[in-house]
């Protein structure tokens, strides 16, 4: 477990040393409030709610979570550091985790920058805090999952480029198997209960139960399970360089 | 401290390491040699646990690296090929990180990285990104990485490729002071090297092993071991070589350069004393006369043959 904290406050810094976690969080705040503000109508609604903020996140997440997760396993594969991490007396399981946890958080102080939006309509009207917190939680966990996923993929390349084009492909096709688009398409030709089971794969139907405020044990579940079941793909993928 | 034990390594139909069986005791230092692409560097990445062995297993101080990996490797100190290092550290947080991460803490941590500064002279660059330190430098920051924890097992893979000739002499110096109390491996592709730190050599060539004896009498296998140099003034020249063509045990004669016999021996025996004799009982004073210990780079090129281009495309695959 230290040894496992030890690499996540090195991963941390390591954000924090380069203009990197600057840069993403300026960026993401900037994104996060502009689409709020034009696309959602956030004032023109005239509703004390924050789905207008909320609604952005999955296709947010699609472009800058790759961003982070992109360089996770592949810079180190490229610069040759990833034999030195793991000549280190630590496991495949407690680097996996260490680089995910760092990065985790990461994008969660991201997320909680975003205060000003909560605070801004707790000024405006009375929202149901209730129903933001778990909003909140929920873009968390999704955040985890892109994430998780977008780690495993890293580790499968030392091209940062690939990883990331890659990464933000499989977050879309996680992400928009669940819009309307996709299901109408699938629900002409394939029956109702395909395509709950593809709606049910996405991100997005998982959100929305959790951004209507009910933290569903099911919706907690299908993030925590998509995390683990990468994070294990990605310590297999590491592995798997090492030519076990 | 070191067992390797029929190591053997395969990318796709590559044998990178071919069945690599040998130890090392406390008190040595083993010199790595090999041609480019002959498997050095794959050895010592599974012996460090970074690659996992095709067949055979590799021991560290008792411990196997394919069944307690992390006992094994927390035994080792390790320097990989081209000394990599997180950019964005600097020399100070790299080595606090490397302390911690090997579960040292307070004073102990301490006393541990400033011995390893000292060790690596790094004092003047300990704040600056290891990003924008020079080669020398960054090959020390690993350097005082793999010494950090002062390790059973050191595994040093070209810790002198990149230094100047007295960084050189001062990471030799280094070796060999801290040699006496743990088991070494230094990978080299400079033979004097071997010469100056190794007490023993192995030589791989496509990846099998095709020599493991000590510096001198690797140097004994030379043509030229026991040959003897002699320059004399070029109008006894001729004089020269036909006295010392009297002489039992001398195997040939041959010009190298003005005035400069080499003399080759039979069986590779002193002949030193004779010639000396009788170039004295001729009245010929040698100019220079130098018996030759013979030349490592001359066993070396006879003992190893590796298709360098197709062996190095091979790597790089992997």
């Amino acid at each position: 477990m230290s040894k496992t904290l030890t690499l996540f406050r090195r991963e941390m810094n390591a954000y924090f040393a380069t203009p990197l976690a600057y840069v993403f969080i300026v960026i993401f705040l900037i994104m996060a409030s502009s689409l709020t503000f034009f696309l959602g109508n956030f004032l023109e609604r005239d509703q004390a709610d924050l789905i207008p903020f909320f609604q952005f996140h999955p296709w947010l997440f699609i472009l800058l979570i790759p961003a982070i997760s992109m360089r996770l396993w592949a810079e180190e594969i490229h610069s040759g550091t990833m034999e030195l991490l793991l000549t280190l007396p630590v496991t495949t399981a407690q680097a996996v985790l260490g680089k995910f946890l760092a990065a985790w958080i990461f994008i969660g102080v991201a997320l909680m920058l975003t205060f000003p939006i909560w605070v801004t309509v707790n000024y405006l009207g009375e929202p149901d805090n209730g129903v933001i917190l778990a909003s909140y939680i929920g873009s968390f966990f999704m955040a985890g999952g892109y994430l998780a996923m977008g780690a495993f993929i890293s580790a499968m390349t030392k091209n940062q480029v690939i990883a990331f084009v890659v990464s933000a492909a499989f977050c879309f096709l996680f992400t928009a198997s669940g819009s309307p688009i996709v299901l109408n398409l699938f629900s002409g030709w394939v029956g109702d209960s395909a395509t709950h089971f593809i709606a049910g794969l996405s991100f997005l139907t998982h959100f929305q139960d959790l951004m209507k405020g009910v933290i569903d044990f099911r919706d907690v579940l299908y993030f925590a399970s998509l995390i683990v079941f990468f994070l294990y793909a990605n310590t297999v993928a590491v592995d798997r360089a090492r030519g076990a | 401290m070191i067992e390797l034990d029929h190591l053997t390594k395969k990318f796709g139909d590559f044998t990178a390491v071919d069945d690599i069986s040998l130890n090392v005791e406390k008190g040595e230092v083993l010199g790595f040699l090999g041609p480019n692409g002959a498997g050095k560097s794959t050895t010592m990445k599974m012996l460090t646990g970074y690659l996992v062995p095709s067949a055979g297993t590799a021991r560290v101080c008792g411990h196997d690296v394919r069944k307690s990996p992390v006992k094994a490797k927390s035994h080792i100190g390790y320097l990989p090929e081209g000394a990599p290092a997180w950019a964005d550290m600097t020399p100070d947080t790299f080595l606090n990180f490397a302390a911690r991460i090997r579960g040292l803490s307070g004073g102990e941590a301490a006393r541990a990285i400033s011995a390893a500064i000292e060790n690596t002279s790094l004092d003047t660059v300990l704040n600056q990104p290891i990003e924008t330190l020079s080669k020398g430098f960054k090959r020390r920051v690993g350097l005082a990485q793999a010494l950090l924890h002062n390790p059973d097992v050191l595994v040093l893979d070209e810790p002198t490729d990149g230094l100047d000739p007295n960084q050189k002499h001062d990471v030799r110096e280094l070796i060999r002071e801290i040699s006496a109390n743990k088991a070494i491996i230094v990978s080299t592709h400079i033979l004097e090297e071997v010469e100056a730190v190794c007490s023993r050599a192995v030589i791989i060539d496509q990846g099998r092993v095709v020599a493991n004896e000590s510096p001198a009498e690797l140097e004994a296998r030379s043509e030229r071991h026991n040959g003897v140099s002699v320059t004399v003034r070029p109008a006894d020249l001729e004089r020269a070589k036909s006295a010392i063509s009297g002489v039992t045990g001398i195997a040939g004669m041959k010009n190298e350069g003005e005035g400069q016999l080499f003399i080759t021996v039979q069986g590779r025996k002193p002949v030193a004393a004779e010639v000396a004799e009788t170039l004295k009982a001729h009245g010929i004073a040698p100019i220079e006369f130098l018996v030759e210990r013979g030349r490592l780079e001359e066993v070396f090129r006879t003992l190893t043959h590796s298709d360098t281009a197709e062996t190095a495309s091979a790597e790089q695959n992997s």
